[in-house]
């Protein structure tokens, strides 16, 4: 039996797709800083990026006091419970076309895989990213009080982005692993989904 | 190439007036040249070969005029010095029009705003003491002897302080539109971007000067003088082959306002080119920062056994051993090295040269300052200055070939395994 549940809260799908816009345009002028090729060119390459970096800090201290407030933080917990059968389910069971061994709850809406991800993602990849990128804002200083050379905070950052780049493909991809292939994409757009469980 | 065997011919601008004996002092003020400076009627001359005097009395040098000057009314008719005055002798260092320097030649009698906002004719009008301040003629901005005063202090408008540097005036935080770039001001000099060509006023500068070449002369006998479409000397039987260009882009260095030279004593390694005078700076220099430089490119005679420069003698009569009178390098590089008093060895032969000389002229408005791709991009002007991280010129090979690879892992990983739940659901 299928039955509607309502995942996401409003600011939750905000702060997603705001923070999805601003990694995306910090991802495409960060790569043209990197001199990966020639879009804006360097200068307004280097604008946007820096806008939307300082605009990304500020969503990002939003998004932590609505996770701190709202206890939705412990959603993020990682927990390896039922793993091997989600896991399997992925390789193996979604293409044969069997069921989602997880069951979402309003509580528990994160799979093992997921709480592991977003996990790594948001205790890891985004600090390693934001506070490198901090760095490259500040370079003098960062050298004067940290001992830390623009080469080495350069190449941090740039590992980062190129995590989140991995990140992001493999991410949109598996919002197509829904219902349908929209499935997903629609509920982080209207917070309700869809689910056979 | 050799002040200090041609004096009577290089003291019509090097220090020296009225050199008469190899003991003349150089030291003492009555040897100064008052009037060279502060002429204001233009009309104070000094004859080429005259030992830094004027012409006295009606004299031709080549197809040259001079005059008579009238001392008493030049002297009469002293002011402050001019565009016109300094640049005399310093719009032709190397003897000629844009030889020596390539930011400073007679374009600068009167430029235009788009070739040096400062100095601008029509506009703010500066002259050379305008930056080049002195206190008691001691003259600010000299490259050799000691440093600029630069970035570390403030002049106030129309006091009687030091402006040599830009930031002296305009502050180290002169940008208003995007403050990145003044977090460039430690490290890159103003120049650096507000100069981004020079040679930019129509006058060529030479590139590069080859000796060895001279003393051909046409069939007959005459000087072979020749020259390209724009009348700059190609070919001159007594100075050999030369190149010209004009808005050449700077080679950088690392420069803290010290520039360092070999001396005639000095032993040089003949199996590369010799640099003659090069910038003191690093990265590591927090107190250098990178500037721009023309490279002057030469050929000049040497001693292959002593491994020094040559002195040679260039200027005098035939029978002197000059060369522009015997066109012997052998002759005039001994009496050179005896004028000079240095040993020699009396074996001659030519060594490739390269000479910085740090370009600080022709500010280019601000419109036309370089862009961030200039110098951020993989093959851009510091393209060459290694040793250290330079944003969108610089990566690491091996991060790149790590991340790209998990990029495209991830891509073939989701594609196969999209392609296997597209098949198998059909």
């Amino acid at each position: 039996m299928k039955k509607k549940l309502h995942l996401y809260t409003r600011f939750e799908r905000l702060w997603h797709w705001v923070q999805a816009a601003l990694i995306f345009m910090l991802a495409v002028t960060g790569f043209e800083i990197h001199g990966t090729f020639i879009l804006f060119g360097f200068e307004k390459a280097h604008n946007i990026h820096i806008f939307s970096a300082w605009s990304l800090l500020i969503l990002t201290v939003f998004a932590i006091f609505w996770h701190l407030t709202t206890g939705e933080w412990k959603q993020y917990i990682p927990s390896f419970l039922n793993i091997v059968p989600v896991a399997r389910y992925y390789l193996q069971g979604i293409v044969r076309g069997e069921r989602h061994p997880f069951a979402k709850t309003r509580q528990k809406k994160l799979n093992p895989l997921q709480k592991l991800a977003y996990f790594t993602l948001k205790a890891f990849l985004l600090p390693l990213s934001l506070l490198s990128g901090l760095l490259y804002l500040f370079p003098d200083q960062a050298n004067a009080f940290l001992h830390v050379s623009l080469g080495s905070i350069a190449v941090t950052h740039t590992a980062g982005a190129f995590a989140l780049v991995s990140f992001f493909i493999v991410h949109t991809y598996l919002t197509t692993t829904g219902g349908t292939l929209l499935s997903y994409i629609k509920a982080m757009i209207t917070g309700w989904e869809e689910t056979e469980h | 190439m050799a002040t200090a065997s041609n004096w009577c011919r290089c003291t019509s601008c090097h220090i020296g007036f009225g050199w008469d004996k190899k003991e003349y002092d150089h030291t003492v003020q009555e040897n100064v040249d008052c009037l060279v400076c502060h002429d204001g009627t233009g009309t104070y001359k000094k004859f080429p070969t005259d030992c830094g005097h004027p012409a006295y009395g009606e004299k031709k040098f080549g197809n040259k005029q001079y005059k008579n000057v009238d001392l008493g009314h030049v002297a009469r008719s002293i002011r402050k010095s001019s565009r016109q005055t300094c640049g005399a002798c310093h719009f032709f260092g190397g003897g000629g029009d844009g030889v020596k320097h390539g930011d400073l030649d007679s374009s600068m009698f009167a430029p235009a705003k788009k070739l040096d906002v400062h100095m601008d004719a029509d506009g703010l009008d500066y002259n050379c003491t305008t930056c080049h301040t002195a206190n008691a003629h001691d003259i600010v901005g000299r490259n050799y002897s000691k440093s600029a005063p630069n970035s570390h202090r403030l002049a106030l408008p129309n006091d009687d302080g030091i402006r040599i540097g830009c930031e002296n005036c305009h502050s180290r935080q002169p940008h208003q539109s995007n403050q990145k770039l003044n977090d460039h001001t430690d490290r890159v000099a103003c120049q650096t971007c507000h100069i981004p060509s020079f040679a930019r006023g129509g006058i060529a500068t030479q590139l590069n000067w080859d000796w060895s070449t001279a003393g051909r002369h046409a069939d007959d006998g005459k000087l072979l003088i020749k020259k390209d479409f724009s009348g700059n000397v190609i070919y001159h039987s007594k100075k050999g082959t030369m190149t010209w260009g004009t808005n050449i882009i700077p080679e950088y260095a690392w420069y803290k306002g010290i520039m360092k030279y070999i001396h005639q004593q000095d032993k040089i390694d003949d199996s590369s080119p010799v640099t003659l005078a090069w910038p003191v700076g690093s990265y590591a220099d927090k107190n250098a920062r990178i500037f721009p430089f023309k490279i002057h490119h030469g050929k000049q005679p040497y001693d292959p056994v002593k491994k020094n420069l040559i002195v040679p003698k260039l200027f005098g009569k035939k029978g002197s051993g000059a060369y522009w009178a015997e066109y012997d390098w052998g002759k005039a590089a001994e009496k050179g090295m005896d004028d000079y008093g240095a040993p020699f060895s009396g074996q001659t032969g030519f060594v490739e040269t390269e000479f910085y000389s740090p370009i600080s002229h022709m500010i280019a408005p601000k419109e036309e300052a370089l862009t961030c791709s200039e110098c951020h991009s993989r093959s851009g002007r510091l393209a060459k200055l290694q040793g250290f991280y330079l944003p969108g010129r610089d990566k690491s090979e091996s991060l790149d070939l790590l991340g790209w690879t998990g990029i495209w892992l991830s891509f073939l990983g989701v594609f196969i395994h999209g392609l296997l739940r597209f098949i198998l659901k059909n």
